[in-house]
């Protein structure tokens, strides 16, 4: 079969740098609607940034399964 | 006439590598024995865990062991960290079940503080939890905990039940639901909670060692016209990594403290 395209070296690294996107975009909108909502609404500041923190945590994680997940892989 | 090659062939810098930069890679994370004929398991983390935690008996029973009504000096310190984990991290998850469970949550957080705080600390400069056993002890700590908890105050059926079959969805929605909810409870959870801290202190000493690497090494290794530019420039943001990193290593220490108050939560009184 004759090779066309190859791409050698770690690969891990770019499909890292895919499973962010994700995330990225998860934690700017997380962010970036909580500042929104404490400056709509500055009294509910602790209601607000606690519940900002819970789902920064499970967007974070799917990044983080996503670092791990080239050293899971590995050994299959 | 002393040009900068000249002076530094002076200095006990070692020659520069064949084939240019090496970037630092995960083996910086594997250190021997603190000394030849140790045993094995005593190495640079092992050392700091127990340094920290002597450090954090210390500190807590100097400002807590003999109390004063009017609180003084390190007192004062130990009291603004004993309220800040009661206010932020309790009192949201737990309500009045709080003051059971601060002990708990004060060494947790301070714990974890002090762990990260290792790796930026001068000439320490190793994050604890940078070596996956650290946070997987605390972590299954707390899940074990919960699960017991849970189990002893929901009953052992009404703890599964709760948790995988909230009240309040129709009831088709529980064939996809129950499994959902079991595996992101009893495995998702746990192992994201101890990834968490892992994968931010692992990440983030990579990246001030990659910096410092750099500003090192074209600065006083490969000292060119393109050398010296690019090593100021990985010393400046050497510098402002490490401002970044102790705002994530706080970050991490408050947010492993408001999981684990969170799952104990859970356990204590099932959503609704």
């Amino acid at each position: 079969m004759q090779v066309l395209a190859e791409v050698s070296g770690n690969i891990t690294a770019i499909a890292y740098g895919v499973a962010t996107l994700g995330p990225g975009i998860g934690v700017g909108m997380i962010f970036g609607q909580g500042v929104q909502a404490i400056a709509r609404q500055p009294e509910a500041y602790n209601l607000i940034r606690q519940n900002m923190l819970l789902g920064f945590v499970l967007v974070e994680a799917l990044a983080l399964i996503g670092l791990v997940a080239p050293f899971i892989f590995s050994a299959l | 006439m002393i040009t900068p090659t000249l002076l530094l062939a002076t200095l006990p810098f070692k020659a520069p590598e064949p084939g240019g930069f090496h970037a630092p890679g995960p083996d910086i994370f594997e250190l021997p024995p603190l000394w030849e004929g140790a045993p094995t398991w005593l190495t640079k983390p092992t050392l700091l865990a127990m340094f920290s935690a002597v450090l954090l008996v210390v500190l807590f029973w100097g400002a807590f062991g003999n109390p004063k009504i009017v609180p003084r000096g390190l007192q004062n310190i130990g009291e603004i960290g004993y309220m800040f984990v009661r206010e932020q991290v309790g009192r949201p998850f737990l309500g009045k079940d709080t003051d059971r469970f601060m002990p708990l949550l004060v060494s947790i957080f301070f714990m974890v503080l002090v762990w990260n705080l290792m790796g930026v600390i001068p000439f320490i400069q190793f994050p604890v939890a940078s070596h996956i056993a650290f946070p997987i002890v605390l972590a299954v700590s707390v899940y074990l905990l919960r699960i017991v908890l849970g189990m002893k105050i929901q009953g052992p059926i009404g703890f599964f039940k709760n948790m995988m079959f909230p009240p309040g969805v129709p009831k088709a929605v529980y064939i996809l639901l129950a499994p959902i909810e079991f595996l992101s409870n009893l495995i998702l959870a746990p192992a994201t909670h101890a990834l968490r801290l892992f994968a931010n202190m692992f990440a983030g000493h990579m990246i001030l060692a990659f910096f410092s690497a750099v500003g090192f090494y074209f600065i006083f290794e490969d000292f060119g016209l393109l050398g010296l530019p690019v090593g100021v420039l990985g010393t400046v943001m050497t510098i402002l990594m490490t401002a970044l990193e102790i705002f994530i290593q706080f970050l991490q220490a408050f947010l492993f403290a408001m999981l684990a108050a969170m799952y104990i939560g859970n356990a204590l009184h099932a959503e609704h």
